[in-house]
């Protein structure tokens, strides 16, 4: 864990009961924040990462020494204006860039959790991030914002704490985690699960890692993340450095080179048991199923103005997944606003230079910002 | 801004709760946001109209009025809009029964096909009438619909739709358009 002992981070001693029903209390949250709170403390925005993401969200991550992942929407003079707005950012539990997770070391065997870490929900990942607002002395955010698995953090917030966010931006999600990407998910899980470095998830105290399995979970996810039509803009049949095909089952194809490159690097920086334990989550997330089946209910205390987006090229999280929120809250008669970007760029549009949905943001958030002003 | 915004605009009520069917590029729905009720949201089918609706920081859902106004529950806006796109519905009478479902007063303006201009040019050209209002050839109008005046009238009268206030001044025959606000 050294190399997390520079990053800031709250101890949460506050005991949280995990929906699995345990108990986990005195565990670390990383955090990163950006922009300066105001004197009113009116100007904080939380953004909840997706999958793989972190708390690192704009700059340089100190860790990884890459970009962070919201580099085209967060910073100064951006769509989300860290100019103007303070924005805090987390690591959600069970990931692995210092909150607490299933690498974190079990005081009772001194050894990694690995597996005995705890079944993690969207909703505990929420909790635990809601202990930053009494950190920061926040009594209302002006707005929670997130993409993917975020924005299914955003539902679960405003659905948890109905008057601590004045705005909500769900953007690419679902309230219901379907089928397919269940399967899907599965599918990352068993490539991990069968790699025999996983040791059963004790991999760490044996010093071994189950990178071949987590790479093709990687490589799956990241296929899943794009559009037909941008896979076949961007690579084709392009060969990789190669005039013809070799007849052997090296990477021929661009795609193919792209694919095994994006794997390679992602183990590099991501646990295989957080990927386990929060594809879990997400598989878990069904904001109805407290309601009865009924979306509405989760969102009836609430006085939030949402706004929500989505992609056309997303077949992840497709637009008529997200447009089911936007039917739940007219449904009550709450505000709510909604647009489809047209985009190539599939599912991750959200992280992408996407000119009409960082606009999008933008003028949501501006507008928002100058009504309460 | 459009005279017949102006017109739309002086028939809602101060800080009323409105919903603009069809909002274009939001510019109605600014007017209304800055001078009347804050409390006004549109539904546009068009990408660009909607990025224009965002730029003006609106709230805007995009969707088709034909099959998304079922998702707001019964008398949920003091008033709902539909400006000059009744005619261009596939079923009209679905969406006009949508709006005073969902909205308490529908404000409806529909260009009318009954006005002189339009009854001359189809007399003297003998082509289908292409004007300010009905700008299009009849080969690539959006206008499914065309009715007149007299027409929505007794569309009204016969399904016990109460017209409460018509902008006109004029009547069937002078006016190009026709404003209603309609309860059921």
């Amino acid at each position: 864990m050294n190399k997390f002992k520079d990053i800031k981070k709250i101890i949460v001693e506050k005991p949280l009961k995990l929906d699995c029903g345990q108990t986990i209390n005195n565990y670390p949250l990383a955090y990163e924040t950006y922009g300066k709170l105001n004197s009113d403390r009116s100007n904080a925005i939380m953004i909840f990462h997706a999958l793989t993401g972190d708390q690192f969200a704009s700059g340089i991550n100190p860790i990884t020494k890459k970009d962070g992942w919201w580099n085209y929407a967060l910073g100064p003079g951006k769509a989300i204006d860290t100019d103007k707005y303070f924005v805090i950012a987390s690591n959600v539990i069970g990931g692995c860039m210092g909150s607490f997770g299933p690498s974190d070391i079990n005081p009772d065997t001194k050894k990694p959790y690995g597996t005995n870490f705890p079944v993690i929900t969207i909703n505990d990942m929420v909790n635990a991030q809601y202990n930053l607002l009494d950190y920061f002395k926040i009594e209302k955010l002006f707005s929670v914002i997130g993409g993917s698995m975020g924005g299914m953090q955003v539902l679960q917030f405003v659905s948890n704490f109905p008057n601590k966010a004045l705005t909500a931006i769900p953007i690419a999600c679902t309230a219901s985690h379907s089928a397919q990407n269940i399967a899907l998910n599965e599918l990352g899980r068993q490539s991990i699960m069968a790699d025999r470095n996983w040791q059963d998830g004790f991999y760490e105290e044996q010093n071994k890692q189950p990178d071949k399995g987590l790479a093709v979970a990687r490589m799956a996810a990241h296929i899943t993340y794009l559009s037909k039509a941008g896979l076949q803009e961007k690579f084709g049949r392009k060969l990789q450095e190669r005039d013809d095909l070799k007849f052997s089952f090296d990477a021929d194809f661009q795609i193919e080179s792209y694919l095994r490159y994006q794997g390679s690097v992602f183990v590099d920086r991501f646990d295989a048991n957080s990927y386990l334990y929060i594809t879990r989550a997400m598989d878990y997330f069904d904001l109805t199923k407290k309601f009865g089946g009924n979306l509405s209910k989760a969102f009836e205390k609430s006085d939030t103005k949402f706004f929500i987006i989505s992609f056309t090229s997303d077949w992840l999280y497709p637009t008529s997944e997200n447009r089911d929120i936007v039917i739940a809250l007219n449904a009550i008669g709450k505000n709510v606003g909604f647009v489809e970007i047209s985009s190539d760029k599939g599912h991750d549009s959200f992280l992408l230079d996407v000119p009409d949905f960082l606009n999008t943001v933008k003028y949501f958030l501006n507008t928002s910002y100058k009504q309460i002003k | 801004m459009k005279k017949e915004f102006y017109n739309i605009a002086k028939l809602v009520t101060q800080n009323s709760k409105i919903l603009d069917v069809g909002c274009g590029n939001g510019e109605l729905m600014k007017y209304i946001t800055e001078n009347i009720s804050k409390d006004i949201r549109g539904i546009e089918l068009s990408k660009s109209n909607i990025q224009k609706c965002v730029e003006k920081g609106l709230t805007v859902i995009e969707g088709n009025a034909e099959k998304d106004l079922r998702q707001f529950p019964d008398s949920s806006f003091d008033f709902v809009i539909l400006s000059q796109t009744l005619q261009a519905f596939l079923d009209p009478e679905n969406v006009l029964n949508e709006l005073l479902r969902i909205g308490k007063k529908a404000i409806v303006s529909i260009p009318n096909f009954g006005h002189w201009k339009v009854r001359l040019h189809l007399l003297l050209k003998g082509t289908m009438p292409v004007t300010k209002n009905l700008p299009n050839e009849w080969y690539n109008t959006p206008n499914l619909h065309m009715c007149t005046i007299k027409d929505f009238e007794n569309y009204c009268k016969e399904r016990d739709i109460k017209i409460n206030i018509k902008n006109l001044k004029f009547h069937n025959f002078f006016s190009e358009l026709g404003i209603f606000i309609l309860e059921k």
